[in-house]
């Protein structure tokens, strides 16, 4: 699907295989993407930890200032925050030995993307986790979306 | 490691359509249903919120269209499509997301009758400014354009006159005011042209046409490439929180799929031109041999191109795949493997001529459709273009003795026979 190489398709799909991820900038609004992402995410049995300093609690889960303050850490961190935060965010994902950073469309930062790939974490960045779960085990083909996918095999029911 | 890129001719027969998971079904089911069981409540909301992707109900969703969908925005490299009921309701389908009162459109002169009124009739009820435009005139396309210009409009391919249009030309000059380009593609097919690869923002087929094939199904398809800026200050109606859709920013929310899912979930949804299943089904099984049948096409057209232009009785051939066409260097850029099969060529003698030149043909099906297996003839003036006045017939490229052929894969050698009739037929006329 793309040469860009924050966005291979083989560490996306190892990515989805990561189970409890820390949303950092996560909204409480009902009809933000992040929200939208988030209560997707949960309904596909990932575990979601919400991370924004301005909410206690956020789709009835704890909610945490920082990735710094969650127990027992996460394997994933999927930020919805302005790039330019981009790279303390991946400073402190590294910190707490996250996997991957995943960063959603529009949230562009080649400098906290190589700060994280030089720790050794996977990298996606300007793609949706949503919108990728749904290309390789969701229903994004419901859509007439171009999922890119090309394949004779028969998948398991979904 | 990147997936592998798997070719055009792959494409037009996998793209969309997956075994199906429970049956195992190669071939895509035809979902003749209307509506889908919900696992319960709760994934009924997050569906009707397009929080969680689930199939609600056939005005709005359905898999076996749903597969005709993927596989054209795949073969013509989008983010996306959304099909319709016809070719005309895809172009409504994209009007009546972008505009409101006081908005404007820059559109080519040279269109397909239907779009002519289209635009112009069903435009101005709605209090949309409209200019139509010389479509090889570069300076008229920046001309027309305004500060309320919306959307610039053209054929990839003219019809009948076969314009062929500078596509990265007018797109540059759309994105240098902040405008998208919609490009009606339906006579090049993503096969012979890809606009969105020279710039084009949106692509609109008559899928009934060449990507069906066999004049069986209507049916029409809008492609976006996903890279429009939407957010630019102009368009608001898709930018801004939607009072339609319960206040959700489509294009901030849903990214490089945000014009798809408004296009979708509110536009599709509220005019209703739903694409039946029966018909997905169909075109989407035409498209896997669309290449095939466009080599066949693109061969035929120009064997009879030749031999029309080579006659004396005819006066013009519009068939842009001529040596020498005056859109020679644009076919060579967007046109390498042909010009597809619909031209007009004229006869001396006006409508009359026409007639008698039509009643004579017996392979030649006498019919208002392009883009079918089988050779199709008409005479635009009194048919496909009739709504047009005579300056809006001029500036499309048809005079009163113009007859439009669209050719089909028949044997070519039949078919100049069949046409030689036709001049048989003026010839023994008084």
């Amino acid at each position: 699907m793309s040469d860009n190489q924050w966005q291979d398709p083989d560490i996306i799909r190892g990515a989805l295989k990561l189970s409890r991820i820390a949303i950092v900038g996560l909204s409480s609004k009902e009809l933000r993407a992040s929200n939208f992402v988030a209560r997707y995410m949960r309904y596909h049995g990932y575990e979601v930890v919400p991370v924004n300093p301005a909410e206690k609690e956020i789709l009835g889960l704890p909610c945490y200032p920082t990735l710094a303050d969650i127990p027992g850490g996460v394997e994933m961190v999927d930020v919805f925050r302005q790039p330019k935060l981009v790279p303390d965010i991946a400073g402190e994902s590294l910190a707490i030995g996250a996997k991957c950073l995943w960063l959603q469309f529009g949230v562009i930062s080649e400098e906290g993307a190589n700060i994280a790939a030089q720790g050794g974490m996977d990298v996606v960045m300007d793609r949706c986790l949503k919108i990728e779960h749904a290309r390789y085990h969701g229903r994004l083909h419901w859509l007439g979306l171009n999922t890119g996918n090309i394949s004779a095999r028969r998948s398991k029911p979904d | 490691m990147a997936d592998r890129e798997f070719g055009f001719e792959t494409r037009t027969v996998h793209a969309g359509s997956r075994p199906e998971p429970t049956t195992g079904a190669r071939a895509t089911p035809i979902y003749q249903t209307t509506s889908y069981v919900f696992e319960d409540t709760e994934a009924a909301a997050a569906y009707f919120n397009l929080q969680e992707y689930g199939n609600t109900y056939s005005r709005i969703m359905n898999p076996s269209v749903a597969a005709f969908e993927e596989r054209i925005a795949n073969l013509d490299g989008g983010a996306g499509a959304v099909a319709f009921a016809s070719g005309l309701a895809a172009q409504s389908a994209v009007l009546f997301t972008l505009l409101r009162p006081g908005d404007h459109v820059v559109c080519s002169s040279a269109l397909y009758g239907g779009s002519v009124t289209q635009f112009k009739h069903v435009l101005g009820k709605l209090s949309v400014g409209l200019e139509f435009v010389d479509p090889d005139d570069l300076e008229a396309w920046r001309g027309a354009i305004g500060d309320n210009t919306k959307l610039l409009f053209a054929e990839t391919i003219g019809n009948p006159g076969g314009n062929i249009l500078d596509i990265e030309a007018v797109a540059q000059l759309a994105h240098e005011h902040g405008c998208p380009l919609m490009v009606d593609n339906t006579f090049a097919t993503p096969y012979l042209c890809r606009p969105l690869e020279w710039g084009a923002d949106l692509v609109v087929y008559s899928a009934t046409k060449f990507l069906g094939g066999h004049g069986t199904s209507l049916g029409g398809v809008v492609v976006d490439s996903g890279e429009f800026n939407w957010s630019n200050g102009r368009f608001p109606v898709v930018a801004d929180p939607s009072p339609a859709y319960h206040g959700l920013a489509f294009h901030e929310t849903f990214g490089v799929y945000g014009f798809l899912t408004k296009l979708r979930a509110e536009t599709l949804r509220d005019l209703g031109a739903a694409l039946s299943p029966f018909n997905a089904f169909l075109l989407a099984q035409g498209v896997e041999t669309l290449p095939l049948r466009m080599r066949a096409h693109v061969a035929n057209a120009q064997t009879v191109a030749e031999f029309l232009q080579s006659h004396p009785m005819v006066a013009r051939v519009t068939y842009p795949g001529l040596p020498d066409s005056r859109y020679r260097s644009l076919v060579e850029k967007y046109l390498p493997l042909g010009c597809s099969a619909v031209f007009c060529f004229d006869l001396p003698g006006g409508r009359e001529a026409g007639r008698r030149f039509i009643e004579a043909l017996s392979l030649f099906s006498h019919l208002a459709n392009v883009g079918d297996a089988k050779s199709l003839v008409i005479h635009p003036a009194s048919t496909t273009h009739r709504q047009l006045n005579d300056q809006e017939l001029t500036a499309a490229g048809i005079g009163s003795g113009t007859i439009r052929l669209s050719v089909g894969i028949e044997d070519a050698g039949d078919l100049v026979w069949d046409l030689e009739q036709g001049f048989s037929a003026l010839e023994a006329a008084p």
